[in-house]
């Protein structure tokens, strides 16, 4: 047999679906059958398509299996490893090759060019990937300035949602004066359904380590902090493993590679606060203060950390800056778009065949995106909306699919890139919900600092509350229009200037549905239960077995037994679903409006 | 030097320095900019967003609270859109508010109800529903305040002025969002840290932290501000009492110099015992053994005739009398005039005596002014401060928020010289520990550092000052080493300690009793002077030596003569031109000899020698050392007559007592330990017959032949103007502002911010000689423990004042002693259990406190308890120059009581 390494996919959304016990089967079954050096299993980090996990990719085969139970790993040893025969049911709607899967031919792998597929748990696979190649010839031949511009020329900006030109805010903190400097990755990702940076943090961290050491040697800064939000604790284990080992080689510590250049790193862990992502509250925090932002400016270029000047970039943003050493800020400024370069990681969550972890180049449409890689929605729905950008962000309606994924053309319709999290939603989501959703969430998270934030984001939400519980007026949309614009305008932070932007956009999209729930009192998707329409039977289909009879709590459905069909009284149902859980023959279903 | 420019704001020019605060120079220049959390002492925070203005060449707003002026600079202040998002920010937080106006105690003083007066957002312009769950419960906890969660619009004024003005950092935010609160401690207010100074009640911009009070309060504006001086300690911070129907309700901070708005808890809360129903009402007579009521006639007829009796009988140095450093500088220039020109003898003194008289000698004889000689103030922008002997913290409070803030925002270093781990050893660059009483040896060792490197001030010696040569002859010969040896301070800290303040542009020292009380206290004052002349720190701004006075107006006291060596102004008794202008004034013949001090006076009492006294507001039965000696003393009068507010430990021994009125219910003038002359405002009248202590004065010295009348005190100002060189430009109706501070000769000069520019008082500065004298009584094997006393932050002296405010007692309530752990256990004494402490004059029984606050071997007792008076243990060994007793070292032995 020749020899083969199993790529375990150990990232988050494996390991809960029981890859490690997957792992853990595979590695009692090549010491059982003898295989010795034959069978290598590596853990990586995440592989991608997550809704499809556990995940095992078979080397140099470069076959994938899907889904795989601990159950499978005996097949798997004899018939392939051992016999080097594919396992056709486990293989991804029959793609012998991952190539050929369309989740990952339509994608670009930079940043994630590691992660899947080396061990992040070891710098040596790391280093046989080209790691800190880019770095190495960064200190030995390239001055500060040399590195400033090959970052400006790259064109790549921000990746943790403001899309800053990255270059030019390396320069800013490289002129200003003061000392000692700082170098800050923001690795406190705290949108709801974004997973980027944690993937990147527990697939590939020395991708992150590389980038932040070359931005400490061009703005001239000795320290540099990594800001990682608590509940990450993997990406948290991986990222210490990985700055010991990273110190012992030699890439981080008083002297690298003896060229007199020294950067050290220090973890900081987060306390679940959503603002502590905001830079001046993420500083603040780092220096044992409460997580609040303050004014800017100053800026931390000219004033972050003890009041030093500070260069604070994403988790994605300095794994893109390896990308453009490695590779050349030439190469890299030729994907993406002509004011928004590279690729970008976005997280496809929602209600979407394939939900994971995929890379783009800037400029795919969101067509592409949801439909080419992320398969479109599940059968029987409809595409009704796209959230992207997390609770800054905003909903695009399926008429905007062909809409360019980069800064500016979402900026346009309402959205913003954001740091990637796309959730995807069809007919079953009602907008109106959504916009509650993300305003529980920001009014939850709001550190109470300014007034706008802390009284104006509340109020918001209590509006769409009633809203959705059939207390809404015409008014009130007026008042979220006119909230929404102060809150705006008038909040000291990102968190409070963007919070409005989910009820913005479903007001220009979905105002439809607003209208619906104020003046028909009706949740056309279902959703608020308050104005869900009420079950009804298919007279077609039901059989009168007295299921649903038997537990409605209302005595809203009722029949005679053996004699259908069955009907349900719209006055007494309390809309609770009982029947639909209860009946075997599909009869009873929503009566779902448009 | 900042550059003046011009900014314009809605199309006025407007001239301001470079780089200042933006909202201030529109709301000074009558642009009216709404905002909550700003305030003027405090960093800018931008939460409210009312001051949001637009800027030509920025997009969008910007806080103008958070922007400096440039040259330039345009900025929109009003228009349409700015309005209508501050009234709408307004209305949200009238939605998140508590709106309890109708029964509000802050009714009428709250800056967010002032704003939604004024954009008018009636109920029905107010359209957004509460956020707001339910109602918080207020934490009641603390004994001085309230804080009710449902009033704050958390605009953190309260959070940054217990840290930036206080240095305290005891209030923090806990939780977010809409549940955010303001916390201090972790289970309520009570549970922290928070001495009660009320910050964050005086900033407070709505009633959500506010004064406690026990009975519901008048309305704001049925409530009359009077602005005085405060009674307690010699800061003198300016103060308002708030009269509602001739009582006091309510007592905040002024926004004046020198404390702009700041308190300690005792100035704020600490004055409840103005309106205490056991003030003296009536004269008392003891007839039959008892205290009587009598008539103001028949008690200062006895007092007249007493007093001429043991004159014509004894002679006038029969007679001693005891002045206040509580009362204002008109009653001590009456009291020492009566005493003079009326009885005729110079036995008159006060209680400098017991805590700066060494000030008062020492620096005089270096300096030629016994004073401090530089402001409050400037210790703020001091580059390196030396704070020896002082618990500033808690003596001082208000001066000590300056020296931490001179070290946090001025980047000043702080060297703490004392044997306790005081407060301000957390703030501290250095802390030296030295033992009790042998500072001469440390500061010589400093100096020996400081000459041997070279690091003194040659110029400044060479043109200012005389006696160099015969100092650096002892300081040579005095390493550092030997200065260790003996005060225990490490040589490395001595070096350390000596290059810091040497080097520093603005070096100021900062001292108090644990310099003063010692039988060499003069000396330690001259050493300090010393230190200060050989490195040239004294007679610019930020520098000095500056000795913190106790009393509110221990310095006018001494200033107005009320001592037995000299008359006002410092004009030497026994100088015969001195005798000839005041013999003149007056219109008497003086006596020409010094007299006795207090000590000394008790002596004599004991002995016989002085056989009547009169005592104005003072406490020696409290306060004076060995207090076994003093009640004796006391006993053997034929004759005490004793003018008072309340009926002390003193007074329950007197022939006489007569009723006083207190400072809140006079007028007059304190000057602060600055030199600061600042006015006295009468808000209250005096209960039932208490009167003025001038107005007793002049009844008296009349009665006794000496006619004294004067229309009001600022007349007796007048006649002090008249014979005082340093308070000749002094006249009440020059004082409202600012006060002044003397020197001011003329009614056109303006005060003297710090002494001895160009030329000390006494021309050159002199170097004294100063040898190291170990204390008079050290510990040994029968009294093997170090005893020092001293004062506490919640109470003042004898404890008169501050025992009888209620407030001031839920703090502290009961005697203590200060002592180490394992000293506890060696003795089997529990932390809290009592202990009996002996010395060689006397013993009292008090609680243990634990603490490694002092040295093992080392207690420290806080002399405000009668029950458990310190001074019944203290040494009355005294100073052979300033006599002042040594009341921080004595030999003690710890007890444990079964």
């Amino acid at each position: 047999m020749s020899r083969r390494e199993v790529l375990v996919c150990s990232g988050t959304a494996c390991r809960s679906a029981g890859a490690m016990e997957v792992h853990r089967r595979l590695s009692d079954l090549i010491v059982e059958y003898g295989l010795g050096d034959e069978a290598v299993l590596t853990e990586t980090g995440c592989a991608g398509p997550c809704s499809q996990g556990p995940l095992l990719r078979v080397m140099p085969d470069d076959v994938l299996y899907t889904q795989v139970r601990p159950e499978d790993a005996e097949e798997i040893v004899r018939d392939h490893l051992m016999g080097g025969r594919v396992v056709c049911r486990l293989l991804w709607e029959g793609h012998e090759s991952l190539s050929s899967i369309p989740f990952f031919s339509h994608q670009k792998k930079s940043v994630l060019a590691n992660s899947g597929v080396i061990d992040p748990d070891r710098i040596e696979a790391y280093e046989a990937n080209g790691g800190y190649e880019a770095l190495r010839r960064v200190l030995t031949a390239m001055s500060p300035e040399a590195i400033i511009e090959a970052v400006e020329a790259s064109g790549l900006r921000g990746r943790g949602g403001a899309g800053f030109p990255t270059g030019r805010k390396w320069r800013f903190t490289s002129d200003a004066p003061g000392e000692p400097k700082y170098v800050v990755c923001n690795a406190d990702e705290g949108d709801p359904g974004a997973f980027m940076d944690r993937a990147i943090l527990e697939g590939d961290p020395h991708a992150v380590i590389e980038g932040m050491t070359i931005a400490a040697r061009a703005i001239g800064a000795e320290r540099g902090f990594i800001y990682v939000r608590a509940e990450y604790p993997l990406a948290i284990q991986r990222l210490e493993a990985a700055v010991v080992q990273a110190c012992d080689r030699g890439w981080l510590g008083r002297d690298i590679q003896g060229t007199g250049f020294g950067f050290q790193i220090d973890l900081r862990i987060g306390a679940g606060a959503f603002v502590c992502g905001e830079e001046t509250a993420l500083l603040a925090s780092i220096e044992g203060r409460r997580g609040v932002p303050r004014s800017r400016p100053p800026f931390p270029a000219q004033s972050g950390l003890y009041g030093r000047p500070t260069l604070i970039n994403n988790v994605e943003t300095f794994a893109n800056v390896r990308t453009i050493f490695r590779d050349g800020p030439e190469a890299y400024s030729a994907i993406g778009t002509e004011s928004s370069k590279g690729t970008k990681v976005f997280a496809l969550a929602g209600q979407i065949r394939n939900t994971g972890l995929v890379e783009v180049p800037i400029g795919t449409t969101l067509r592409q995106l949801v439909f080419d890689i992320g398969g479109g929605v599940l059968e029987g729905r409809e595409l009704k909306a796209i959230q992207i950008g997390g609770p800054s962000g905003g909903c695009l309606p399926a008429e905007l699919l062909d809409v360019p994924i980069d800064y500016e053309s979402l900026g346009e319709h309402g959205a913003i890139m954001g740091s990637g999290g796309v959730i995807v939603l069809d007919d079953t989501a009602c907008m109106v919900n959504v916009a509650r959703y993300f305003l529980d969430f920001t009014a939850s998270e709001s550190c109470g600092k300014c007034v706008p934030c802390r009284v104006g984001i509340p109020t918001m939400r209590d509006i769409l509350v009633r809203i959705t519980e059939g207390e809404g007026t015409f008014e009130d949309l007026d008042r979220l229009e006119e909230l929404a614009e102060l809150v705006k305008s008038t909040s000291l932070c990102g968190l409070g200037q963007t919070a409005p932007n989910p009820v913005v956009s479903t007001l220009r999209y979905f105002k439809g549905e607003y209208v619906a729930h104020i003046e028909d009192r009706i949740c056309p998707s279902g959703v608020c239960q308050a104005l869900a329409p009420p079950y009804t039977i298919d007279p077609e289909a039901c059989k009168a077995c007295d299921q649903c009879a038997k537990v409605c709590p209302t005595d809203a459905a009722r029949g005679t037994p053996g004699e259908p069909p069955y009907v349900i009284d719209e006055a007494l149902c309390i809309r609770c679903g009982a029947c639909f859980k209860a009946c075997p023959f599909g009869a009873v279903a929503r009566v779902v409006r448009r | 030097m900042t550059d003046r420019i011009t900014i314009a704001i809605d199309g006025r020019c407007v001239d301001t320095d470079a780089g200042e605060n933006v909202l201030a120079v529109a709301r000074r220049n009558g642009f009216d900019i709404p905002g909550l959390c700003y305030h003027p002492r405090l960093t800018p925070t931008a939460g409210c967003r009312l001051c949001l203005v637009k800027i030509e060449g920025r997009a969008g707003t910007t806080t103008a609270c958070t922007l400096q002026a440039a040259a330039g600079m345009k900025l929109i202040a009003f228009d349409d859109e700015l309005e209508a998002d501050r009234r709408s920010l307004i209305e949200l937080l009238l939605a998140e508010h508590n709106c309890d106006c109708l029964v509000c105690e802050s009714a009428g003083a709250c800056e967010l109800q002032d704003l939604a007066y004024r954009y008018g957002l009636d109920r029905r312009a107010r359209r957004y529903p509460s956020p707001v769950r339910e109602l918080p419960e207020e934490d009641a906890s603390s004994p001085v305040l309230v804080y009710d969660p449902s009033k704050c619009i958390l605009c953190e004024r309260c959070v940054k002025a217990c840290d930036e003005i206080e240095g305290k950092g005891i209030l923090s935010y806990a939780y977010r969002g809409l549940s955010a609160v303001v916390t201090a401690g972790s289970h309520g207010w009570a549970t922290s840290d928070c001495d009660g100074c009320g910050e964050c009640v005086q900033l407070c911009p709505t009633g959500a932290i506010r004064e406690k009070h026990d009975t519901r309060p008048p309305r704001r504006w049925e409530m009359e501000r009077v602005q005085t001086t405060c009674s307690y300690c010699g800061v003198g911070c300016q103060l308002d009492l708030w009269v509602h129907d001739g009582r006091i309700v309510n007592v905040t901070g002024s926004n004046a110099v020198p404390n702009f708005g700041s308190t300690c808890v005792k100035g704020r809360f600490g004055h409840t015992y103005i309106q205490k129903d056991d003030r003296l009402t009536q004269p008392l007579i003891r007839r039959g053994g008892e205290l009587v009521p009598a008539t103001w006639d028949e008690a200062l007829d006895v007092v007249a005739d007493r007093l001429k009796t043991i004159v014509a009988e004894h002679g006038a140095d029969a007679i001693a009398g005891l002045s206040s450093a509580t009362c204002t500088n008109e009653e001590n220039y009456l009291f020492q005039k009566l005493m003079r020109a009326c009885i005729g003898t110079n036995n008159v003194d006060h209680c400098a005596r017991l805590c700066h008289a060494s000030t008062v000698a020492g620096l005089a004889a270096a300096f030629g002014s016994g004073a401090m000689t530089n402001s409050i103030a400037e210790i703020e922008y001091a580059d390196c401060i030396l704070v020896t002997g002082s618990n500033t913290t808690e003596t001082h409070p208000v001066i000590a928020n300056l020296i931490k803030r001179a070290v946090r925002y001025g980047g000043a270093k702080l060297i703490v010289v004392d044997p306790r781990r005081i407060d301000l050893v957390k703030h501290a660059s250095l802390w030296l520990r030295q033992r009790n009483g042998t500072d001469v040896a440390w500061i010589n060792g400093m100096m020996n550092v400081i000459l041997a490197e070279g690091l003194h001030d040659k110029a400044f010696i060479g043109e200012r000052t005389e006696g160099f040569e015969d100092l650096r002859a002892i300081v040579e010969g005095f390493s550092a080493a030997r200065a260790g040896e003996i005060s225990g301070v490490p040589v490395e800290q001595l070096v350390e300690a000596a290059r810091m303040y040497a080097m520093a542009d603005k070096a100021a020292i900062v001292y108090a009793m644990g310099i003063t009380q010692h039988t060499h206290g003069t000396d330690n004052v001259l050493s300090l002077a010393n230190l200060a002349m050989l490195t040239g720190s004294i007679g610019k701004a930020s520098s000095g030596v500056n000795p913190l006075r106790g009393q509110n107006n221990v310095q006018g006291a001494c200033d107005l003569g009320a001592l037995p060596n000299v008359c006002p102004g410092y004009q030497k008794v026994g100088d015969m031109a001195v005798q000839a202008r005041f013999e003149e004034a007056w219109g008497r013949p003086l006596p020409p000899d010094v007299g006795l001090t207090v000590v000394e006076m008790m002596h004599a009492a004991a002995d016989g020698k002085v056989k009547g006294m009169l005592i104005m507001g003072e406490n020696p039965m409290i306060s004076d050392p060995n207090l076994n000696h003093v009640e004796e003393a006391l006993g053997a009068l034929d004759f005490l007559v004793v003018q008072d507010i309340f009926l002390t430990e003193t007074a329950q021994l007197a022939d006489v007592v007569l009723p006083a009125a207190s400072f809140a219910e006079t007028n007059g003038t304190f000057t602060n330990t600055e030199r600061r002359v600042l006015l006295v405002n009468k808000a209250v009248e005096p209960p039932g017959e208490a009167r003025p202590d001038w107005r007793i004065l002049c009844d008296l010295s009349t009665r006794m032949g000496y006619p004294m009348q004067y229309p009001n005190t600022a007349a007796i100002m007048d006649e002090i103007a008249g014979v005082s060189p340093i308070y000749g430009g002094i006249r009440h109706d020059r004082l409202a502002e600012r006060g002044l501070q003397w020197p001011c000769p003329t009614d056109d000069h303006t005060g003297t911010v710090f002494l001895h520019e160009g030329r000390f008082s006494r021309g050159l500065g002199r170097f004294h000689v100063v040898e190291y004298t170990p204390s008079a009584e050290l510990p040994d094997d029968e009294y093997p423990f170090v005893l020092s006393t001293g004062r506490i932050l919640p109470h003042f002296h004898t404890g008169s004042m501050s025992r009888r405010s209620g407030a001031l007692n839920a703090y502290v309530s009961e005697a203590y002693a200060e002592i180490h752990p394992a000293d506890l256990e060696r003795i089997g004494v529990a932390p809290g259990e009592k202990v009996r402490v002996v010395t060689r004059r006397g013993e009292i029984v008090t609680s243990a406190l634990a603490t490694e606050r002092v040295e093992e071997g080392s207690i420290f007792i806080p002399f405000h308890f009668a029950e458990a008076a310190a001074n019944r243990l203290t040494n009355d060994a005294l100073d052979p120059k300033a006599k002042i007793p040594e009341l921080k070292v004595a030999a003690c032995r710890l007890e444990k009581v079964d």
